[in-house]
């Protein structure tokens, strides 16, 4: 589904990733962890095309296509899903008019009529209830006065909206409680299915006590040092980042 | 215009060497008897002093403090026509009506170019619309109290108007008379030639009386220069609720110059919203004072500045009570080589204690040619009060913008969603019922830059 390749990319002039290599088919679940600063969330910024991003060498292919060289829209489109580990602010922008907005541009792109009233309310209806989300913030503006957890939950449903193949979940887990940690892992546990995969990064284990990865990989320093199954994110827990660290660095001198 | 009824107008022959406002004067030295004959005496009361005024008077310099971007000298300094014959233009009253809001039923009156007009309709008691001269003609008293008390003849935008006006919109609400319909003046702006249209609006709200009034300004005739030159005194006595809603959407040819003056008694309740979706060249100046305690104002503006489009704001609120409130917040975006200015002076005095006072500018701006001059003030004087001011020009948040592109929107629609976004806290600010969703679909289309004007606004709007 995802293929990348001697990934590069920088911002303002520095360099953050220097050479990844992923790949991801449908139906798998890959955590990507690593201590702070090792490039996690530019790696997600990059794939969802953020133009504040260089892209400096590498490819990345998603479902056949070269995904860095499509605009963001489009890869939504084709279907990358970003859940941010912000998620942005937008007042005065209702989430009704923008999840309207954004189901119909996807259609528009697949050469369809838009979404009837009937059919868009129903649908809202049944992805609220993927997360739980309340009916009231549909009509409040977009992540505005949304507590951390309302957020993340809101992109969860944001992302069963569009029914994404390949989501990136960035630190979903940051900010939550325990009840809305399972919340949102439930909610991504449900949109799970053999043609889909995730790519979930995250400081912590916890998470992957409630949505479980086929692999895990370690990010530092820009590459990804080491990869391996669920035990390895047990091992981390345990024994921190240190060890990796030091043997990425004895590799690299 | 033929025969010997020929057509005043103002001629610059000199204007290189002769000071503008010599123009106006000879106007009307020349023709003093007409002026006064076509009015009312109440209002040519007030024309010697506005002259003599006039005669010593030096236009402000663009540039200037206060007058950032706004060239009086300029834009009086045209060749207008004055319709100092009180003729009949020939207004198509009919086309104007593209511009009724739907579900806003409202009691309609005309100011066709600057000439009074209204259907002959039932308004319930102790309301009263009509023209000023009428007004003046029926209920002298009140006329000599209230024309010419608020607004100060020393600004030169008063005293041109008290020279040459000669007739405006009354509207009036007796004590303890709730009006929920709204009243709405439509101000249109249509001739053939240039023209300059001299207007003067009254508001009196009684103790106890609420009032909402829309006003509609559209220039009908393009590649033609006209002035809307505006003066209005707004009263608002103990415990009334006034809201004055003003639209603008004219051509790029049009000036509006237009001085607001608002009197607050206690408790009393003003609010004002100016909406600039079209325009030429448009200053809007509010001088508001309270003269009773616990009394709140909202001033709010937004407006849409694009190709060489002008807009200035320009206010002054002075407290001088305990327990006063002012809300202040203006928005701009601007694009293009557009121009706006915010200047806006609250003044708290000594003794006006428990003030509070909070003034916003807040301008997009949308790329190299495009400014904004933007001056909050507040100057305080008390130590109990509580009031903040700011200010802030940028451009969209890159950030939001990649939000919405990753779930779909296109670059554009995310730009048009947030620009829209930007404006609706001032349109919420409309409580007239109706006009607010009329408002949010008018400034969508106008961000969409798929009409054009009002009028083909719902004429498209039924092709659809």
């Amino acid at each position: 589904m995802l293929k990348i390749n001697d990934l590069k990319a920088a911002i303002d002039g520095k360099e953050i990733l220097r050479g990844i290599n992923l790949e991801i088919n449908a139906g798998e679940v890959h955590a990507i962890m690593g201590p702070n600063g090792s490039g996690k969330s530019t790696l997600s910024m990059v794939l969802a095309g953020n133009p504040a991003y260089e892209v400096n060498g590498g490819s990345a292919i998603f479902c056949g296509k070269d995904l860095l060289r499509m605009p963001p829209e489009i890869r939504s489109h084709e279907g990358l899903f970003l859940g941010f580990q912000y998620p942005v602010e937008i007042p005065g922008v209702s989430m009704v008019n923008f999840m309207r907005a954004a189901i119909n541009a996807k259609r528009k792109y697949f050469g369809e009529t838009p979404m009837s009233a009937s059919d868009f309310l129903k649908l809202m209806r049944e992805k609220r209830s993927v997360v739980e989300l309340d009916n009231k913030l549909a009509s409040r503006s977009v992540n505005e006065g949304f507590s951390g957890g309302e957020k993340k939950r809101n992109e969860i449903f944001q992302m069963a909206v569009l029914e994404p193949k390949l989501a990136i979940l960035d630190e979903t887990d940051s900010g939550l409680d325990i009840d809305a940690l399972r919340i949102v892992a439930n909610g991504v546990n449900k949109l799970k299915s053999s043609n889909n995969a995730t790519i979930v990064i995250t400081h912590y284990q916890r998470l992957l006590d409630y949505i479980k990865p086929d692999f895990v990989h370690i990010l530092y320093k820009g590459r990804i040092v080491m990869t391996g199954g669920p035990g390895l994110a047990l091992e981390l827990e345990e024994k921190g980042y240190d060890w990796i660290k030091e043997m990425a660095d004895s590799d690299n001198d | 215009m033929t025969g010997s009824k020929r057509w005043p107008t103002v001629t610059t022959t000199d204007s290189g060497l002769m000071n503008v406002l010599d123009q106006y004067i000879d106007l009307y030295e020349s023709n003093r008897s007409l002026v006064n004959e076509g009015s009312n005496k109440i209002l040519n009361l007030k024309r010697e002093e506005a002259l003599s005024i006039l005669k010593d008077f030096d236009l402000p310099k663009k540039g200037t403090e206060n007058y950032e971007i706004t060239d009086l000298k300029e834009i009086l300094g045209y060749d207008y026509g004055v319709n100092l014959n009180r003729l009949d233009l020939r207004v198509d009253e009919s086309a104007p009506f593209h511009c009724g809001v739907p579900n806003l039923s409202s009691h309609l009156v005309f100011l066709k170019n600057d000439i009074y007009s209204a259907k002959e309709t039932e308004l319930p008691a102790g309301v009263y619309v009509g023209s000023l001269k009428d007004f003046c003609h029926t209920y002298p008293e009140l006329a000599l109290k209230h024309y010419g008390h608020l607004a100060d003849i020393r600004n030169p935008l008063v005293a041109l108007n008290s020279l040459l006006v000669q007739d405006g919109v009354v509207v009036w609400v007796k004590e303890g008379v709730k009006h929920e319909k709204p009243v709405q003046i439509v101000g249109i702006l249509e001739n053939d030639f240039p023209l300059m249209a001299l207007r003067r609006i009254l508001v009196i709200a009684e103790k106890d009386s609420e009032i909402k009034i829309l006003v509609c300004d559209h220039t009908r005739t393009g590649n033609v220069n006209f002035l809307n030159l505006q003066v209005a005194e707004i009263y608002a006595e103990a415990n009334a609720s006034v809201e004055v809603c003003e639209m603008e959407e004219s051509t790029e040819t049009t000036s509006r110059l237009a001085a607001a003056y608002v009197n607050q008694d206690k408790s009393s309740r003003v609010s004002a919203v100016g909406i600039t979706l079209f325009n030429g060249v448009t200053r809007n100046e509010y001088h508001c004072s309270f003269k009773g305690e616990d009394a709140s104002l909202q001033l709010s503006g937004m407006a849409i500045e694009d190709r060489k489009r002008k807009v200035d704001t320009f206010s002054v609120v002075n407290h001088t009570l305990p327990g006063c409130h002012t809300d202040e917040l203006f928005k701009y975006v601007v694009d293009d080589d557009a121009a706006a200015a915010f200047s806006g002076l609250i003044r708290v005095f000594k003794g006006a204690s428990k003030t509070e006072a909070y003034q916003s500018n807040r301008n997009l701006i949308g790329n190299d040619g495009a400014r904004v001059f933007s001056k909050p003030r507040l100057e305080i004087y008390e130590d109990d009060v509580k009031c903040s001011h700011g200010s802030a020009i940028g451009q969209l948040d890159p950030m939001q913008i990649f939000y919405m592109r990753s779930r779909g929107l296109s670059e554009d629609e995310a730009r048009f969603l947030l620009k829209q976004a930007f404006m609706s806290d001032v349109i919420d600010r409309v409580s007239i019922p109706g006009f607010k969703m009329r408002l949010h679909n008018l400034v969508e289309r106008r961000f969409a830059g798929d009409f054009k004007n009002c009028a083909s606004c719902s004429n498209s709007k039924r092709e659809k």
